[in-house]
């Protein structure tokens, strides 16, 4: 890398993809590939106007398949390399993602979550949680973080470029079309002025030397002939994945302490969640929030431990349930009553929490 | 007295000696086509520079096929994982290694543009006139009344149009500097000049370079070998005309 394009720090009032794509500036990214779908436009907008500037590069691509392949290409080449999509462009990436996590290809994809199913609204949902952490055939060996605002898009933008490369499973930044397109303010950062070292890259294809003379070739393939050969193969990667889990798993918790009512939310929607149980402790209900950054793997272990000591527990999320089947397992043998706000494709209110939180008393 | 003379085959130096014999039906095209490739890498000496992709379908076949690295991804989408490494790492000679489902039905897409955009690829593409792996299926290039198992009557152009012209297509959307030809496995000392054109344009950096090999599939056509090459050197070059379609100018021969 020549240059250093985010000197210091810095507080910036910008969008959610501008953030995006200055975050992976400031990771060190190579090159990103995409195509172009709402809400998640302006991080390909920004790249392209940022990258030539700092010896990065771009490449649109014929469409969603390919702008996934070409990310794993890059990424096999060495580079670090990313794509962003949503809704339609997520549901043709899965092919691409599904290889990623065969061939445990450390790429990067940004989600800017819109509504669904098929082309729906170009605006705001959280119904991508499924297909983002359990999309294509396979076991869903992929590593999801749900931010909730800018700040965190910054920093897991960032990070996913360090998890995927240490652990070398595919990187998701589950964001949403509110945090794509609304402004707000943040700190950007050099990430090395805060102690974040970016994880080394390395190629896995154009390798040193001459195969067969100095070295072996690199042969990758994700095609096996027997159930038997399968079988070794998925249980290795599943095994790597269960061992690296509890290094990944994120989470965060408001007031949970003494919570008798606990809130169970990811991304955007924490927001209002944040902002209910504050009105709801001033009049004195017992309200707290459980939020999982990590979708893929789940915190498990520390939702259980919340949930024990809660009373009541309350799902809210802007889709049909979808968090909620991640949520579900987690609470296997728990008889805690639940209740859920369902809104898929539509934004929730702390008013509506806060409501609903009374009428459960 | 006499002297006994040991004939060993004559495989190119950059084949993977360990896993021939390769996996492929007896009389099978790839095999040739792959042969023509190593050749044309062994004289160009970019063994150590090239890496190889292959798809889906028989072609997976040959994902350890050369002492080259080389990764096997899906149906038609080996031209973008090779247009990633290449965008990504230009010093490489890419090649996308494909049948004509991969490139002409599921992958067109993807080599339409890649053509248009004119990467520094080369793309070789077997065509054997049908689906191989998957049991024999039509294809975008199976011939006019040709049967298969999803045209058991023979295809009806009517209904399902006519062979695709895949180096046509490709000399039409491609700018002057690319390279495109048509060869056969009926012919692999031309089919090895025109491999080592494509390849060459790639290491200059002009542009795309595609290579259609006619190729053969006795198993799914149900021929013996004098009917299969009879087939392959009669009936597909009525339609697919062997030759070289697009020529860089300043590399035109002759």
């Amino acid at each position: 890398m020549a240059d250093k394009p985010i000197q210091g720090e810095k507080r910036m009032f910008m969008t959610g993809n501008e953030v995006c794509a200055y975050a992976a500036l400031a990771a060190g990214a190579d090159i990103m590939y995409g195509y172009p779908i709402t809400p998640q436009n302006e991080i390909m907008h920004y790249w392209t106007r940022l990258a030539p500037k700092h010896n990065r590069t771009f490449l649109q691509t014929e469409d969603e398949i390919s702008a996934g392949f070409t990310t794993c290409g890059g990424v096999l080449s060495g580079k670090r390399a990313f794509t962003a999509t949503a809704g339609p462009g997520n549901t043709l990436m899965q092919e691409p993602m599904s290889m990623a996590e065969m061939m445990r290809i450390p790429a990067v994809f940004i989600i800017q979550q819109r509504g669904g199913p098929s082309t729906a609204t170009v605006i705001y949902s959280q119904q991508e949680v499924t297909m983002t952490c359990y999309g294509a055939n396979g076991e869903g060996l992929r590593i999801v973080y749900s931010t909730a605002d800018h700040q965190e898009l910054y920093d897991y933008t960032i990070k996913s470029f360090n998890t995927a490369w240490k652990y070398r499973f595919p990187t998701f930044v589950l964001g949403d079309g509110y945090q794509a397109k609304m402004r707000e303010s943040l700190t950007i950062y050099d990430p090395e002025l805060r102690g974040i070292q970016m994880v080394d890259t390395y190629p896995l294809v154009g390798l040193p030397g001459k195969a067969g003379a100095d070295r072996d070739p690199a042969h990758l393939r994700n095609t096996y002939n027997t159930e038997e050969e399968l079988y070794e193969v998925v249980k290795e990667l599943v095994g790597a994945y269960e061992k690296f889990a509890p290094e990944i798993v994120e989470h965060k918790t408001v007031e949970c302490d003494d919570a008798e009512v606990v809130i169970l939310c990811h991304g955007i929607v924490s927001r209002a969640a944040v902002e209910a149980i504050r009105e709801l402790r001033a009049e004195g209900v017992k309200a707290g929030m459980f939020r999982p950054i990590t979708l893929r793997p789940f915190p498990t272990e520390p939702l259980r431990a919340v949930v024990q000591k809660a009373k009541k527990l309350l799902i809210v999320e802007s889709a049909e349930g979808q968090f909620a089947r991640l949520v579900l397992p987690s609470l296997y043998g728990l008889t805690t009553p639940l209740e859920t706000i369902y809104k898929p494709g539509q934004g929730i209110t702390s008013d509506e929490i806060v409501k609903k939180i009374k009428a459960m008393a | 007295m006499t002297t006994a003379t040991v004939l060993e085959p004559k495989m190119p130096v950059c084949w993977r000696q360990e896993t021939k014999p390769h996996k492929f039906c007896p009389g099978c095209g790839h095999g040739d086509v792959l042969k023509a490739l190593g050749r044309a890498i062994d004289e160009l000496g970019i063994q150590d520079r090239v890496v190889f992709g292959c798809d889906i379908g028989c072609s997976l076949l040959s994902w350890d096929f050369f002492n080259c690295d080389a990764i096997q991804t899906h149906h038609g989408r080996t031209t973008p994982v090779m247009t990633g490494i290449k965008r990504a790492r230009p010093e490489l000679i890419c090649i996308a290694y494909m049948g004509d489902g991969g490139g002409y039905a599921i992958g067109a897409q993807h080599l339409v543009n890649a053509a248009s955009r004119n990467e520094k690829l080369t793309v070789i593409l077997a065509n054997n006139a049908q689906y191989g792996m998957t049991g024999g299926q039509m294809a975008p290039t199976t011939l006019p009344g040709m049967k298969t198992e999803t045209s058991p009557y023979g295809r009806d152009v009517d209904a399902t149009g006519n062979p695709t012209l895949g180096p046509e297509m490709v000399a039409a959307i491609t700018p002057a500097s690319a390279y495109v030809a048509r060869g056969t496995m009926a012919n692999i000392p031309q089919l090895t000049k025109m491999m080592k054109k494509a390849l060459q344009n790639q290491i200059d950096g002009n542009g795309f370079s595609f290579v259609e090999a006619l190729s053969a599939c006795p198993t799914n056509w149900r021929m013996n070998a004098a009917k299969t090459w009879e087939f392959v050197e009669k009936e597909m070059t009525k339609y697919f005309k062997v030759g070289e379609l697009k020529v860089p100018a300043a590399k035109q021969e002759g």
